[in-house]
């Protein structure tokens, strides 16, 4: 944290541990008995309970996503940028709640906790959690909170269909649906992807079929490696031409770099299989700090709850026949480089709902940084978002 | 304040019906026929500002370039599809009315008369394309590029087969006079179609 909190920040906050003891069913048949989440809020709720926003996290996300847990935190939560005093998700106006989600690795139940019924870890015998079951579970956390409806749910990525989740199922739930770089559902390519993340996983011999935890080990060369394609697919090409071209004189513009981002890391080549370029390094870098934090397991659940999802399975295929019972109106936002769920994507969508009647605005945003601009601070989307909160807050803080 | 070709064209709107707005700008005339007809409303813009200034108003708002394509728009999905002081804007006029008459039920177009006396007057006396308050662009930088008359809108109608339900043209402060009526062609300034199939 800076020696100062800054002004537009949430401060220190504390997460909660909320239990559930409610049995989930969950979509592959399968149900859990009990189970904790692990939740953040921020700001506070208004006399009505009108103002309250959920905030849906994406593949690695988790409830830390704004402030600081202590003052020896060196980076705030991972939607900073967006939630906070003055901030899109303004906390001055909004109570903001954002959660772990099932299977995460976070405080909340997942495939590294005790599992009651055998006193070991889950391990590989967590089930396989879906988007709808993570809204369910989100739909108890609101019951539990004793919110009614929100303002708006929120969310990127595997977020955003979160929020369409909700839109879909829960339909007198929400005003608002924003969602943020997303696609309605993966395509070959995203699948594929993952898959490689996976196999990298499994493959590595500290696996265990999943067992890691009770041998003492950990994969994590291979979670390193799955964060590592994981992260290219995030960034864009031109993104990492201006990361790591820093050493070379911008051709013509200020974004595209002339070495092609192809900074040295030590000013030479080492003719050996060394690490050569800087893209090299931070791609380890990257990798190596994500293992630290992050379960294997989890890593397998969230990947297979992206590729699982495709809201139109109940309407014989129909995006728009999903939607048909949705009541709030819908914000959408996508950015011109991203290329893991490009903006053809989120016009599927937006499509989707115009045929359906729906109300929705959208906004492709001019950026350079690939799929990863929506956690950061791109000033039209900034602005946007603020402006369509406000007019949220307008109407549900009488 | 309302443009005044936005008062005339509210009549024409049923109350509570679905509108699409092709080149919606700022958002006034959605927000005007939200708040007095309760319209479900769509825009369509892409000037970043005025997208802004949409949402504000809380206007459903699409960012989505008319001239590319409007074929994500089913047919008869809206009940009005507008286009105002837009249609001279476009790459192809005609299309775009051709894909307005398939979107919506019903159509309403305005848009600046280059039949006017003044716009004939510039051009026989300077001999030089016309500027004016109303139209101040030079011919160079001017996003007007499809000027046409009231005849030549006629015309078009004639062609295509398209029923003109009601058409309205108003001098620069908007009112019709009987003159006008007479000679909407040398004396509108505005022209307001009611279109549809």
């Amino acid at each position: 944290m800076p020696n100062t909190v800054p002004e537009n920040s949430v401060g220190i906050v504390t997460p909660q541990c909320l239990h559930f003891d409610e049995p989930l069913l969950l979509r592959s048949g399968k149900s859990i008995n009990s189970y904790d989440l692990m939740i953040e809020t921020y700001g506070r709720l208004n006399e009505n309970k009108t103002n309250a926003i959920l905030i849906c996290h994406a593949l690695s996300g988790d409830h830390h996503a704004a402030g600081f847990h202590s003052e020896d935190e060196s980076k705030p939560g991972w939607w900073d940028h967006c939630i906070g005093p003055g901030k899109p998700i303004d906390t001055n106006k909004f109570f903001v709640v954002c959660l772990n989600n099932l299977g995460g690795c976070a405080g909340s139940t997942g495939p590294s906790s005790i599992n009651p019924d055998t006193g070991t870890f889950y391990g590989p015998d967590f089930p396989v959690v879906t988007v709808r079951d993570w809204v369910k579970s989100q739909v108890a956390l609101m019951e539990k909170l004793e919110i009614k409806q929100w303002a708006a749910v929120v969310g990127g990525s595997l977020g955003g269909m979160q929020v369409m989740r909700w839109a879909i199922s829960y339909p007198e739930k929400l005003r608002h649906a924003i969602m943020i770089a997303v696609a309605p559902k993966l395509s070959a390519q995203n699948i594929a992807f993952n898959e490689v993340a996976r196999q990298s996983i499994t493959a590595d011999p500290n696996f265990h079929d999943g067992r890691y935890l009770d041998h003492g080990t950990y994969p994590k060369k291979g979670v390193m490696l799955a964060r590592m394609v994981g992260h290219i697919t995030y960034l864009s090409d031109s993104a990492m031409r201006d990361k790591f071209g820093k050493a070379a004189e911008p051709i013509n513009s200020e974004t595209i770099a002339g070495n092609f981002g192809r900074d040295l890391r030590t000013g030479k080549l080492s003719f050996g299989l060394n690490v050569d370029f800087q893209v090299e390094s931070y791609l380890h870098y990257q990798g190596e700090r994500f293992s630290e934090r992050f379960d294997a397991n989890t890593y397998l659940l969230m990947t297979k709850a992206l590729d699982y999802f495709d809201p139109t399975v109940d309407y014989d295929g129909s995006l728009s026949a999903a939607f048909a019972n949705s009541s709030c109106r819908f914000l959408l936002m996508s950015f011109s480089s991203d290329w893991r769920f490009p903006p053809e994507r989120s016009r599927e969508i937006v499509d989707a709902l115009l045929e359906a009647g729906k109300q929705v605005s959208y906004l492709e945003i001019e950026a350079d940084q690939g799929h990863d601009a929506f956690l950061l601070p791109v000033p039209r989307y900034i602005d946007a978002f603020t402006t369509y909160l406000q007019r949220v807050s307008d109407e549900v803080n009488l | 304040m309302m443009r005044p070709d936005l008062d005339i064209i509210q009549h024409w709107i049923q109350p509570g019906s679905r509108v699409l707005d092709l080149g919606c700008g700022d958002g006034n005339l959605l927000k005007f026929l939200k708040s007095e007809k309760g319209v479900s409303e769509i825009g369509l813009e892409i000037a970043e500002n005025n997208i802004r200034l949409c949402i504000e108003k809380g206007v459903n708002v699409i960012e989505q370039d008319l001239n590319k394509s409007l074929q994500n728009f089913k047919d008869k999905s809206f009940d009005t599809v507008l286009l105002t002081q837009t249609l001279q804007a476009v790459n192809y006029p005609d299309v775009i009315i051709d894909e307005m008459l398939r979107i919506g039920k019903n159509c309403i177009v305005t848009f600046p008369n280059f039949g006017n006396w003044r716009s004939r007057m510039y051009l026989f006396f300077r001999g030089r394309m016309p500027v004016s308050n109303f139209m101040p662009y030079e011919w160079y930088n001017t996003p007007n590029i499809h000027f046409c008359t009231v005849r030549d809108f006629d015309e078009l109608c004639r062609d295509k087969n398209i029923k003109v339900i009601t058409r309205t043209v108003v001098d620069h402060r908007h009112r019709g006079s009987w003159m006008i009526k007479l000679w909407p062609n040398l004396l509108g300034e505005t022209a307001i179609y009611h279109i549809s199939r």
